[in-house]
């Protein structure tokens, strides 16, 4: 098994934000476990660190939150993606898709240009 | 937008923290629920579960941090921190504590109260609209007083129509003395001070009354009614604040007298024009009555238009003058106000310099004095501050040990030299107020605008401005000394004699020389202010004011039809000699007079008599002019060569004068007299030299200060008041007992004779001269009262430095006195060190006021900005005092036992 790949900086607020936006209302945990499942495992996710990820990003109002209760009946906070959530989603989903775009293309550069 | 949002919920996180923590808690409690739930459903143990779920959350305390991190303000936490750490360790230490902040709030104190009069005075506008607008307009000054810096009616009216400078051009009549004002309210009438103003006076300053209206051309026409405008001060003393007052008449000066307003508490005659006086109320000068034929008697005032700069008004002026007449009746007086020495004979200047110009030195030099004591107490602190360094290194080592970076031990001391000076700037808030509040209320003090005084949003602004600065200034130096430190040496020196104490203790001394020159160069000032104040009291002021007084007294010598006004002097001498008569037979007056005018209260001139036959060379300065009665001279006690005026010089008799030494000196100069004495000889001031205007010099008396007591006295002419009419009389005594026990029975004799004679005030001579003095009294006294405060300071800061090496040194010390040292000999040691600090420090700071003495020297008085004398001492007393707060420590130390010091380490 490979090691665990390293988040990116800022790539967890996008990833909560996508979920979020997927899933509908979800509480920290789920969100945690759904990063997870979806990743198949890849990412090294403490999931104590998302909670600093989801306070930033309800103070930015991309986010908002209530109590209410999970369908196990315990007690939890959930999260819901705002209007101007999925812009800013949009938006990053978007620079994010060029970014790898152009990633793609330097490593197929180096590839046919490699002399050896 | 949503850096906005988020600026916001950051500082809602901090505010509402502990509930934001309570609920991060539950909710990560839940999600630990949540996880045991899910693999507990999976098969696993509760146990297992739990421990699975742990793990893959990682350290809840790390999440519990980032969360802070994200959501509050991490700075603001560790100030709070901080905050709360400094308030436990000042309060653990209360010793070092109070004397910090007393020692701050000292010398905040004084430099709020100091910033506040220096607002007052020359840095806040004058309290009128627009002040900037405002001009005073008066010729260069001369010897000849008021007379000489007022302009005739005829040339006011000329000025204000000629000029095109100005909005509006208004005056004051310069010569209204003070309780001129007799106001008839039930049996003794009261008196007041009162001034005449151009109609125009509050439109061009643009003074609102607070009730009731100003006055309106009209009032200042011939035959208009009676009317007066009351200030607040006299309203409310006088009239109990009567709402009601506008409209109601008053029997003034004999006269049925309506009140038409009343101004407001902000506008302040006497404060703006007549500094340390009290002006009761305002009336209209009549322009086109009687004061037409008096000269000159207006004191000119303009507003500029706006655009219009200082340059082009002065320009403007000097076009206007040669058209302006001293009487229209008189052609050939015309064109004589342009004709003036160097500069013209009308010129403009800011109201605020001519208010507040003369005083700028003073200020300078008494804010460079409070700013003086505030660099002394900074050094002061930081000199406590190492000296609490030292003893807190391991502390500080152990923190940094412990992970403190450098940044944070350092705003960590920081915050505590700003927690200091805080505290340090409330009290000496209250300090300032308390002085400003005193201050304010020192009527008798002849500055201007001093009743203006107070604590206002710039004094306060400067009040965080000093108290920031002063908190960085004492608490970098020992923050960065201590923060720099080695970790390994800090936590090894154990005590005595290692390379970090003896650094901090050259830090210290050298904080301490600092100090000593500081306070040196503040001593040397305060002494040269002493030592001219010292001078001025001793000036000869050709009267001795001790033992006398004088009382304003009422007196009718009208007498109907009397064309030639024989009859109206007639009436005049008897009623004077009848009133010298009787107050001299009250037992404790040796001599009493009249005069109109007392010397350092207001003064004019007549024109300039000049030897009969002898041409008068143009632009000669003319004599003041006082009109006395017999007896005055010996009142006053004044010296006389020659013979004074009898009773017998009356109206039909040769027309007799006195003149004083220097007038007499400089008449002499320009005739041919036998041995160049003035005595006996004839002088004429009338160009046709009518031997009927002849004027025979009886007498020749010394020079008076008329204007001021530092100055040099003017030429002064006598005319007796059985030939001369006086403007109002004055009856000066003098007496054998103090004057003011004499003051009722003088009154009651007065009253007895004229029962118009108002309840006037009975004021010692010397009151006078000391209302003169004031200001030069104010700013000796306030220099001196803070180069004490540096003495002090500096005292303290020598006390804390050796006290501290000696108890640093103390087992060194011990082993030397087991060694054979005596007391005597540990005694001398420190006391020499002591002395080596403050020697350099006197010689330091007596450099530096050589070269900085030139600064004060125009606010000295017959003293030498490089006073031997002053030097030598205020030298010897700083060290004296030196060796007094070195000898207390020293003495401590010739008493260590070496046992006990050796057996200590």
């Amino acid at each position: 098994m490979s090691p665990k790949l390293d988040l990116l900086q800022g790539t967890l607020d996008l990833m909560v934000l996508q979920t979020l936006a997927a899933m509908g209302s979800l509480h920290g945990y789920g969100i945690a476990r759904r990063i997870e499942q979806v990743s198949g495992n890849q990412v090294l996710l403490n999931q104590g660190t998302i909670y600093a990820s989801l306070v930033r990003l309800e103070q930015s109002g991309l986010i908002s939150s209530a109590w209410g209760v999970s369908a196990n009946n315990r007690k939890a906070r959930f999260y819901s993606i705002t209007k101007s959530g999925r812009r800013q989603l949009a938006t990053e989903a978007h620079d994010w898709e060029r970014l790898t775009g152009v990633m793609d293309r330097v490593f197929a550069m180096t590839k046919r240009e490699d002399p050896a | 937008m949503s850096q906005l949002l988020r600026s916001l919920g950051r500082l809602r996180a901090f505010l509402f923290r502990d509930r934001r923590d309570s609920e991060l808690d539950a909710e990560l409690a839940a999600h630990i629920d949540l996880a045991v739930d899910e693999l507990v459903e999976r098969g696993l143990s509760l146990a297992e579960a739990r421990r699975q779920a742990m793990i893959r959350f990682g350290g809840i305390q790390q999440a519990k941090e980032h969360h802070r991190e994200a959501r509050g303000l991490m700075s603001l936490d560790i100030l709070l921190q901080d905050l709360k750490y400094t308030l436990r360790t000042l309060g653990r230490d209360p010793g070092f504590t109070t004397v910090a902040v007393l020692i701050l709030a000292l010398a905040i104190g004084a430099n709020i109260a100091v910033f506040s009069v220096v607002n007052a005075l020359m840095l806040r506008p004058l309290p009128f609209p627009n002040s900037q607008q405002l001009l005073w307009i008066a010729p260069p000054p001369t010897k000849c007083g008021q007379s000489c810096a007022t302009y005739s009616t005829d040339a006011y009216d000329e000025f204000r129509v000629g000029s095109r400078s100005y909005q509006d051009v208004t005056g004051y009549f310069a010569f209204s003395g003070p309780d001129n004002l007799s106001l008839k309210l039930g049996s003794a009438p009261i008196t007041a001070t009162g001034i005449d103003v151009i109609a125009n006076f509050f439109q061009v300053l643009g003074v609102q009354p607070a009730i009731g209206r100003t006055f309106t051309a009209d009032d200042g026409r011939n035959g208009a009614p009676p009317v007066i405008l009351l200030s607040d001060a006299w309203w409310r003393r006088q009239f109990n604040a009567d709402p009601g007052i506008v409209g109601k008449t008053y029997d003034i000066n004999g006269q049925q007298t309506t009140v038409i307003g009343v101004l407001p508490a902000s506008f302040d005659f006497g404060a703006v024009f007549a500094p340390g006086t009290k002006v009761d109320a305002i009336t209209p000068l009549n322009l086109y009555g009687p004061p037409r034929d008096w000269g000159n008697i207006i004191t000119m005032l303009g507003r500029l238009k706006p655009g219009i700069s200082l340059a082009q008004a002065r320009e403007d002026a000097d076009r206007v003058a040669p058209s302006m007449c001293w009487n229209n009746k008189y052609p050939q007086s015309c064109g004589s106000y342009a004709k003036h020495k160097d500069t013209g004979g009308v010129v403009p200047v800011p109201l605020k310099d001519y208010i507040g110009g003369q005083l700028r030195q003073s200020l300078v030099v008494l804010w460079s004095a409070v700013g003086a004591i505030l660099l002394i107490a900074c050094v002061n602190l930081s000199n406590l501050l190492l000296a609490r360094a030292a003893a807190r290194s391991k502390e500080f080592a152990m923190r940094g040990a412990l992970g403190a970076s450098r940044g944070r031990i350092v705003r960590q001391l920081l915050t505590e030299s700003l927690v200091l000076s805080a505290a340090g700037a409330t009290f000496g808030l209250l300090l300032a107020l308390t002085l400003v509040q005193w201050l304010a209320h020192q009527g008798a003090i002849a500055l201007p605008l001093l009743g203006t005084l107070r604590i206002d949003g710039d004094a306060l602004a400067w009040t965080v401005l000093i108290a920031a600065a002063s908190a960085i200034l004492f608490g970098l130096v020992p923050g960065l000394r201590m923060a720099g430190g080695n970790l390994h040496e800090t936590l090894k020196d154990t005590s005595a004699g290692s390379g970090q104490s003896r650094k901090h203790e050259r830090t210290r001394s050298i904080l301490v020389v600092t100090e000593v020159a500081l306070a040196c160069m503040l001593l040397v000032g305060a002494g040269l202010l002493l030592r001219s104040f010292l001078h001025v009291l001793d000036v000869d002021l050709g009267f001795q004011p001790e033992h006398a007084a004088a009382v304003k007294v009422a007196y009718d010598d009208n007498v109907p039809g009397d064309k030639t006004g024989d009859l109206t002097r007639q009436k005049r001498t008897a009623i004077f000699q009848q009133i010298l008569t009787r107050v001299g037979t009250i037992p404790g007056i040796e001599a009493a007079g009249f005069v109109d005018f007392l010397p350092l209260s207001g003064n004019r001139a007549w024109g300039t008599p000049f030897p009969k036959g002898v041409k008068a060379p143009d632009n000669v300065d003319s004599p003041l002019v006082y009109v006395v009665t017999p007896g005055y001279r010996q009142a006053m006690g004044m010296r006389l060569r020659g013979r004074d005026f009898a009773w017998s010089d009356g109206p039909h008799s040769e027309n007799a004068v006195m003149i004083n030494e220097s007038f007499a000196r400089f008449l002499a100069n320009h005739a041919h007299w036998p041995k160049n004495d003035a005595i006996g000889q004839t002088i004429t001031s009338d160009p046709k030299n009518d031997p009927k205007n002849d004027l025979h010099v009886i007498g020749v008396v010394d020079d008076v200060h008329e204007e001021n007591v530092d100055g040099e006295a003017g030429w002064q002419i006598y005319y007796p008041a059985t030939q001369a009419s006086p403007t109002a009389a004055e009856l000066v005594v003098r007496t054998t007992l103090p004057p003011a026990t004499l003051g009722t029975s003088v009154i009651r004799t007065l009253r007895d004779l004229n029962p118009q004679q108002p309840l006037a005030e009975f004021r010692p001579i010397q009151s006078l001269v000391d209302h003169a003095n004031s200001p030069r009294r104010f700013f000796m006294l306030l220099v001196a009262a803070f180069a004490g405060l540096g003495l002090l300071l500096a005292a303290l800061g020598i006390y804390g430095v050796i006290s501290y090496s000696v108890t640093r040194q103390t087992s060194e010390i011990g082993i030397r006195m087991a060694l054979g040292a005596s007391a005597g000999i540990v005694q001398r040691q420190i006391l020499v060190s002591t002395l080596r600090l403050a020697l350099v420090g006197v010689v330091i700071g007596a450099v530096a006021s050589l070269a900085t003495a030139r600064l004060i020297a125009s606010l000295l008085f017959a003293t030498s900005p490089w006073d031997s004398v002053t030097y030598i001492v205020m030298a010897i007393a700083l060290i004296g005092v030196a060796a007094l707060s070195g000898y207390i420590p020293a003495r401590r130390a010739s008493r260590i036992n070496p046992l006990v010091a050796l057996r200590a380490s």
